[in-house]
C-alpha cells in the first residue's frame, strides 16, 4: 500500500497535543480521473496481495424505484442471471473457475456490483470480461425474472417472521412518509409482483450510465492498468446523465408512535427521525456526539443505561446513516414484553439528557481517543478500502477525507455536539415504533 | 493436479511476501503463543482462545460457558466492572468475545502499538475475575435476552437448536451454545466460580497475535504479563462419544412463522479423531463444497435455477471441530412446491453422490476457489488469527493451516463417492421441518399518530 506517512504524522503532532500517540498510519493514497465515458474513478495502488477489488456503485438505489417497490434492487440482482451470451449458469462458472466473486446488489441511494479476484491471468482478463457485460448487456430475461420475483416474494414474507426487521421498515415508513427513502430496498409484495422485463431494462438504460457511476480499484495493478479497467468496465455503458438529486426530506412535524401486534418474547422498540446527510456541516459533531451516546458499542451511554446499568437488552444503540438526502438518526432495543415500557423510557431520557447537557469532556476525551487511535483499522485491508472508496466517489467527499478524518474528529468540541444534537435532534417530534404482543392480543410464547 | 501444483507454487511466492511464517512459543505455565507478523497496515489482533465452550457442558448448566463470557467484562480486584472496554475503547480499539461450542475466544483489535494493552487486561482476567453478584444478577438477564432475541423469536434458529437436540443423543454438540432457557433461569454465581476455576488458566489458552509486530518482542511482552500466571489442574474433557445412529430420526418445529424451513443432517466424522481414514473429512469438505461452494454448483444451479425447488439451498460440513458433527443440508422451498419437493430433492441430489463420481471440471472449480480464498484471506489478520485460534482449541493445531488447501486439493471423485455411500445414509439422517404457526395479526392494529407523545412516562 502506498504510504503517506510524514504528513500523517504531521498531522498528529499538530493535533491539541494529544495525550494518545497517534500510530503512523499507512494512508491509502487515493488517485482520481473520470473515464471516457464520463464515469468517476478512485484507486489504490495496494501491491502486496496479488488481488483485486472492483466496487462499481450507480446512483440506482430505491430511491430511484420511481412507483415501483423493489425494482432497484430487482434490477441489480438480474444482473448476474444472464449478460450478453452467457446465461446466469454460464456467468457463475465463470468467475467461480477462476475464483473470482460478483456480487449485486441495491441500497436506498446506491446499486453496487463488486468484484474480487486474483490479478493473475487467466483470472484477470476473465473477471473484467464478465464484469463488463453483466453492467453493460444485463439480459433480464423473463424466466430468470419470474423466479427471483418469486424467491424475492418468498424472501419478503420471512422479513415478516422476525420482530427487528419489521420494526426496522415500519420506523423508515413512519420517518419518511412520502419520500423515496421510506420504502425498503426489496420492495414490498405488491411492487415485486407488478415488476416487468421493460421496467428493469428502462430502468438499466437510465440509470446504469457512465456519468451516474463511480469506479473503485484496490489491488495490485498500476495507475496505468487501473486506467486501462476502469475503460473496459465502463466501456459498453451509455455515457447519459447522472440522476438528479432525491428529494429534501422533511421534518416530522409532531411524534408519531406505531405499534404493531407482533407474537414474540420480545418487544423491539425503535426510535428515530430525519438524520443528517453525507458531507453535512454537521458531520463531525453529530458523529462524535453519537459515538458518545450509542455508537461506541460497550461503552456507549446507551448501552452503560440500559444494559450495564439495568440489564434491560442485549443490543441498545444510536446511530446516524448519512445518505444522499437526510439518512435516518436511529435508536434501538429489544427486551421481553413486560419490560419495554420502562426500556423506552431510559432511552427517550438517555437522548434528553444527552441533548439537554451534550458530552462531559471526558465522555468526549474518549470517544476522540477511540476514533482516532482506533483509525488505522478502519483502512486495514483492501476490502474496506474499496468501500471507502465507492463512498467517498459516490458522495463527492474530497479525496483528502480519509487523511484529514482524525483531525476533523479532533476538532469537534462539546459546545459543538450540544449545538448540533439541539437544532438537530428533536425529542418531541420522534417516530417510536414498538413491535411485540399488544395487550389484548395473541398470548406470548415461551416466556 | 499438475495444473493446480503449478498454480499453487505460481501464487506462493507472491503471498509470502505480505505473509510471514507462524512462529510459536511456549510459556513455562503452559499457555501457547502464536504469531503472524503481517505488515501491511500498522494494526494488530490480540487473541486469547480458551479451550472451554458449550461442548464441555453438563446436563444443568448449559450455557455457562456463554455466561461466563459476559462476565469476564464485569471486572477483578485491579480493574473493577466496565474497565476493561473502557481502557480498550480509549486506547483506539475494537474488542469483543464469543463462545463456542469447542471454544471461548477475547479479541482486541489495535492499532500495532497499543498492543501492550490489550495483554495486562487480558492477563489480568485469565486469574483474577472478580464475579460479583449483583453484575452477574443483571448479565444473566442480558443473556436471557439475547437467548430470546437470537433463539426464541427466530423460527429458523429455534428450528436449528431442537434440530440438534434431536439429532445427536450422548453428544454434548446436542446442547445450544447459548443454554436452555431453564438452564439459563437455574443458573447461580457459585456454577460460574467453579467453571471459571476449571478452565480459565495460561495451560488451557492459546494467544494468537496477527498483524505489524514483531515476533520476538510479542513473545517478550507475552512473557511479562501472561508468564507469572499460576498454571491450573486441568481436566481431561470427556469425550462423551455419540452412539451409532439406528435409523432416521425426524422432528417438527411448529413456531409462529411465514414460510418453511427444512433441515437435513447427516452424522460425520471429524478430522481430529478420523486416525488412518483422515482423507474422509476432507472429502465431506469437497463434497459440500460440490453441492454448495458459489453459486455454479448443484444446489445453486440445479434446485434454486434449474428445478426451481428451492428459494435457497445450502451445505455445510466442518472438518475441524473437537467431536465429530454432521453433514447439513438445509432450505426454503420455492413458491409452489413444498418442503417434501425439497427434501426429496437434496436426497435426490446425495444420490447421485453415490452413483456417479463427480466431474473433474466441477472439482477442478471447487480447487481453484480455495486457492484464491488462501490469498484472499490474507486481507485481513482478524480471519487469520481466527484460523490459528480455532485450529489451536480443537486440538488440530495451526499447522495445519499450511497444509489443508493441499489435502483438500488431492481429493478424488472417487473418495467423494465414497464417503457419500458411507455417510449419507437413511439411517444416519435426521430431518427437522419447521411448520409455520400463525403470526398476530398481519398488517398493523393500530396507529396513534396526533396526541399522545411517544415518550410519556
Amino acid at each position: 500500500m502506498s504510504v503517506s506517512r510524514s504528513r500523517l504524522l504531521s498531522l498528529a503532532a499538530l493535533a491539541l497535543g494529544l495525550s494518545l500517540t497517534q500510530a503512523a498510519s499507512a494512508l491509502p493514497q487515493i488517485q482520481s480521473w473520470q473515464t471516457t465515458k464520463g464515469a468517476r474513478v478512485l484507486f489504490v495502488e495496494a501491491p502486496d496481495l496479488p488481488m483485486l477489488d472492483i466496487r462499481v456503485v450507480f446512483d440506482a438505489g430505491s430511491a430511484r424505484d420511481g412507483g415501483h417497490p423493489g425494482l432497484a434492487a430487482m434490477t441489480a440482482n438480474m444482473l448476474p442471471q444472464g449478460a450478453g451470451d452467457w446465461d446466469a449458469d454460464e456467468v457463475a462458472v465463470r468467475m467461480e473457475s477462476v475464483g473470482a466473486s460478483l456480487v449485486a446488489s441495491a441500497l436506498r441511494d446506491m446499486a453496487f456490483v463488486s468484484t474480487r479476484t486474483l490479478t493473475r491471468e487467466p483470472a484477470l482478463e476473465t473477471a473484467l470480461e464478465t464484469l463488463s457485460k453483466v453492467l453493460a448487456e444485463p439480459r433480464f430475461a423473463g424466466p430468470d425474472l419470474e423466479r427471483l420475483r418469486q424467491n424475492t416474494l418468498t424472501g419478503l414474507r420471512q422479513e415478516e417472521q422476525d420482530p427487528g426487521t419489521v420494526a426496522q421498515k415500519a420506523l423508515y415508513r413512519e420517518i419518511y412518509g412520502d419520500h423515496p427513502y421510506a420504502g425498503a430496498p426489496n420492495g414490498t409484495p405488491e411492487g415485486v409482483s407488478a415488476l416487468t422485463q421493460e421496467d428493469l431494462t428502462a430502468f438499466h438504460r437510465q440509470y446504469y450510465v457512465a456519468r451516474n457511476a463511480v469506479v473503485a480499484l484496490v489491488g495490485a495493478i498500476t495507475r496505468a492498468q487501473a486506467e486501462a479497467i476502469a475503460e473496459r468496465v465502463t466501456a459498453g455503458l451509455a455515457a447519459g446523465e447522472p440522476a438528479p438529486p432525491p428529494p429534501e426530506v422533511p421534518d416530522l412535524t409532531g411524534p408519531k408512535t406505531l405499534r404493531i401486534d407482533f407474537t414474540s418474547t420480545q418487544t423491539h422498540v425503535l426510535i428515530g427521525q430525519p438524520g443528517m446527510r453525507r458531507g453535512d456541516p454537521d458531520y463531525f459533531p453529530l458523529y462524535v456526539g453519537n459515538h458518545v451516546l450509542g455508537g461506541s458499542g460497550l461503552v456507549s451511554l446507551l448501552m452503560d443505561e440500559v444494559r450495564e446499568k439495568r440489564g434491560l437488552s442485549y443490543s441498545v444503540y444510536s446511530y446516524f446513516l448519512p445518505m444522499r438526502a437526510d439518512g435516518p438518526f436511529l435508536m434501538g432495543l429489544q427486551t421481553k414484553n413486560d419490560q419495554a415500557d420502562q426500556a423506552r423510557d431510559v432511552l427517550m431520557e438517555t437522548l434528553r439528557d444527552f441533548i439537554l447537557k451534550g458530552p462531559t469532556d471526558a465522555q468526549l476525551a474518549a470517544a476522540k481517543k477511540n476514533l482516532t487511535g482506533g483509525f488505522p483499522l478502519r483502512i486495514a485491508g483492501n476490502a474496506k478500502v474499496v468501500e471507502y472508496l465507492a463512498m467517498i466517489g459516490f458522495y463527492g467527499l474530497p479525496l483528502d477525507y480519509l487523511d484529514r478524518f482524525t483531525e476533523r474528529v479532533e476538532a469537534v468540541t462539546a459546545e459543538q455536539i450540544r449545538d448540533a444534537f439541539a437544532r438537530r435532534l428533536h425529542p418531541d417530534r420522534l417516530a417510536l415504533v414498538k413491535v411485540g404482543p399488544q395487550p389484548g392480543a395473541v398470548a406470548k410464547r415461551g416466556d | 493436479m499438475i495444473k493446480l501444483l503449478a498454480l499453487l507454487a505460481l501464487l506462493s511466492p507472491l503471498a509470502a511476501q505480505a505473509a510471514a511464517k507462524v512462529q510459536e512459543l511456549s510459556l513455562d505455565n503452559g499457555l501457547k503463543v502464536v504469531v503472524k507478523e503481517d505488515r501491511r497496515a500498522p494494526v494488530v489482533t490480540s487473541q486469547v482462545w480458551y479451550r472451554i465452550g458449550s461442548s464441555y457442558e453438563h446436563g444443568g448448566i448449559t450455557g455457562v460457558s456463554h455466561v461466563l463470557e459476559h462476565m469476564m467484562f464485569k471486572g477483578t480486584e485491579k480493574h473493577p466492572a466496565g474497565e476493561f472496554s473502557r481502557i480498550v475503547a480509549e486506547n483506539g480499539g475494537d474488542e469483543n468475545a464469543f463462545t463456542g461450542r469447542d471454544y471461548t475466544a477475547y479479541y482486541q483489535n489495535l492499532a500495532k502499538d497499543r498492543l501492550e494493552v490489550a495483554f495486562e487486561l487480558e492477563a489480568d482476567r485469565m486469574r483474577n475475575l472478580a464475579l460479583p453478584p449483583a453484575e452477574f444478577e443483571k448479565e444473566l438477564a442480558v443473556v436471557q435476552e439475547e437467548r430470546r432475541l437470537r433463539t426464541d423469536d427466530d423460527p429458523e434458529s429455534l428450528t436449528d437448536e431442537r434440530f440438534n437436540a434431536v439429532a445427536y443423543a450422548a453428544s454434548p454438540y446436542r446442547n445450544p451454545v447459548i443454554g436452555w432457557e431453564g438452564d439459563l433461569a437455574e443458573l447461580n454465581i457459585d456454577d460460574l466460580r467453579n467453571w471459571y476455576r476449571l478452565w480459565y488458566a495460561p495451560n488451557n489458552a492459546t494467544l494468537v497475535v496477527v498483524g505489524d509486530v514483531d515476533a520476538e518482542a510479542v513473545f517478550a511482552l507475552a512473557r511479562k504479563h501472561f508468564g507469572p500466571l499460576k498454571a491450573e489442574q486441568i481436566a481431561a474433557a470427556k469425550q462423551r462419544p455419540e452412539p451409532p445412529q439406528l435409523g432416521e430420526r425426524r422432528l417438527q418445529v411448529k413456531a409462529p412463522a411465514k414460510e418453511p424451513y427444512l433441515m437435513m443432517g447427516y452424522k460425520a466424522p471429524a478430522l481430529r479423531e478420523a486416525g488412518a481414514e483422515d482423507w474422509e473429512p476432507y472429502a465431506l469438505e469437497m463434497l459440500a463444497s460440490i453441492l454448495d461452494g458459489g453459486s455454479s454448483t448443484r444446489l445453486s444451479r440445479e434446485l434454486v435455477r434449474g428445478a426451481q425447488i428451492a428459494a435457497q439451498a445450502q451445505a455445510s460440513y466442518s472438518a475441524f471441530t473437537r467431536l465429530p458433527g454432521m453433514l447439513v443440508l438445509d432450505g426454503t422451498p420455492a413458491k409452489g412446491h413444498t418442503v417434501a419437493d425439497l427434501e426429496q430433492a437434496l436426497k435426490a441430489q446425495v444420490e447421485r453422490l453415490k452413483d456417479e463420481p463427480v466431474g473433474e471440471e466441477e472439482l477442478e472449480r471447487i480447487r481453484t476457489q480455495l486457492i484464491a480464498n488462501k490469498v484472499f484471506e490474507l486481507d485481513s489478520v482478524y480471519a487469520q488469527a481466527m484460523q490459528i485460534g480455532v485450529l489451536e482449541s480443537v486440538g488440530l493445531g495451526w499447522p495445519l493451516i499450511d497444509q489443508y488447501v493441499e489435502r483438500l486439493s488431492e481429493i478424488t471423485p472417487a473418495q467423494i463417492q465414497a464417503v457419500a455411500r458411507k455417510y449419507l445414509t437413511a439411517d444416519n439422517l435426521t430431518v427437522a421441518v419447521l411448520d409455520p404457526q400463525p403470526l398476530a395479526g398481519d398488517a398493523p392494529t393500530h396507529t396513534a399518530k396526533a396526541g399522545a407523545s411517544p415518550h410519556v412516562r
